[in-house]
C-alpha cells in the first residue's frame, strides 16, 4: 500500500496500484475509515461489494495490458455515499457500460461462472453513469446507505 | 484462506477459515478445494461462517468447484454471513444451491 485513506470527515479519497492484491487492501483500508464504520452493516457491505466489483473490474479490463493507479473519492451526504472512481485504463468496449443481465440458469454443466459483477453493481447503485475525458475513465454512482435496494 | 476438510461419513466438510473469497484468491480457493475433494463422498458442504465477503470472482470459484464436482456430487453450502447472502441473493445463485443455516446436525465444531 503506497497510500492510506485519507478520511476528511465526510469525504474520503484513496489511490491504490491497479492491481488485485492491492483493491483487496485498499477496501480494508476503506471500510476501516470512520465514514464507513459510521454506516449501518447491511450499508458497509453494499459498499464493500460495489466497490470490490468496481475495482477488480478496472484490474481485470481497463489495466489488462498496462499499469496504472485508480483513484476513489468517497462522499457522504446524508443518507447516501457518492462515489467516484477513476483510472488510465482502456475504455469500455463501445464505450458503454455493460449490461449487466445475468446469463440464464440452465443445465448443470452450462452454470455461468461469471458475468456477475456487473449485475451486481447495478443492481446495488442509482444514478451509475460512465464517461471517458482525456484518457480517463470516469464512474460515479449512489450507494443508499439506511436500506439497501435489494 | 486456510481450507480445512474432514470426511464425515459420506460427506465431506470443508472449512474456510479465511474471512473472503475474492479475486486475489479465487484460483487459490478453487484449487485448493479440488485438492480436497479428491476423496469419494456423497456429499461436499463448504462451511462459510467465518468468510464475511466474497466477491463476483469468489462467486465463481464457489459454481466452479460445484461443477468439477459432477452432477451426482452435491455441493453444499452453509453458514452464509450477511454481505456474502446477498451476493447469492442478487444473482439467484441462492437457488441453485442447498444453503444450510448451519452445518447439519452433529457437524458442528465445538468452540
Amino acid at each position: 500500500m503506497n497510500a492510506k485513506a485519507r478520511d476528511l470527515s465526510s469525504t474520503i479519497r484513496l489511490t491504490i496500484p491497479g492491481r488485485q492484491t492491492a483493491v483487496r487492501d485498499g477496501l480494508r483500508d476503506l471500510l476501516d475509515t470512520l465514514l464507513l464504520q459510521s454506516l449501518p452493516e447491511d450499508g458497509r457491505g453494499t459498499a464493500e461489494i460495489v466497490l470490490a466489483e468496481a475495482l477488480n473490474n478496472i484490474v481485470e479490463h481497463a489495466y489488462a495490458h498496462h499499469d496504472g493507479e485508480i483513484e476513489i473519492t468517497l462522499q457522504l451526504r446524508q443518507n447516501e455515499l457518492l462515489c467516484r472512481i477513476s483510472d488510465t485504463g482502456l475504455p469500455m468496449p463501445d464505450g458503454k457500460l455493460p449490461s449487466g443481465v445475468l446469463a440464464p440458469l440452465g443445465a448443470f454443466e452450462d452454470l455461468p461462472e461469471g458475468g456477475f459483477g456487473w449485475h451486481l453493481i447495478r443492481s446495488l447503485t442509482k444514478d451509475l453513469t460512465y464517461s471517458r475525458d482525456n484518457g480517463r475513465n470516469l464512474l460515479s454512482f449512489r450507494l443508499d446507505t439506511q436500506q439497501s435496494p435489494a | 484462506m486456510e481450507l480445512v476438510a474432514e470426511q464425515r461419513g459420506e460427506m465431506i466438510v470443508v472449512t474456510a477459515f479465511g474471512d473472503r473469497i475474492d479475486a486475489a484468491g479465487a484460483i487459490h480457493f478453487k484449487d485448493r478445494m479440488r485438492e480436497l475433494t479428491q476423496a469419494p463422498s456423497l456429499r461436499v458442504v463448504l462451511d462459510m461462517s467465518r468468510v464475511a465477503f466474497l466477491d463476483s470472482s469468489g462467486l465463481g470459484a464457489v459454481v466452479a468447484v460445484m461443477k468439477a464436482l459432477g452432477p451426482d456430487r452435491k455441493l453444499e453450502l452453509s453458514g452464509l454471513t450477511a454481505t456474502v447472502q446477498k451476493v447469492f441473493r442478487l444473482t439467484r445463485m441462492d437457488s441453485i444451491f442447498t444453503i444450510h443455516d448451519q452445518l447439519p446436525d452433529g457437524l458442528r465444531q465445538v468452540g
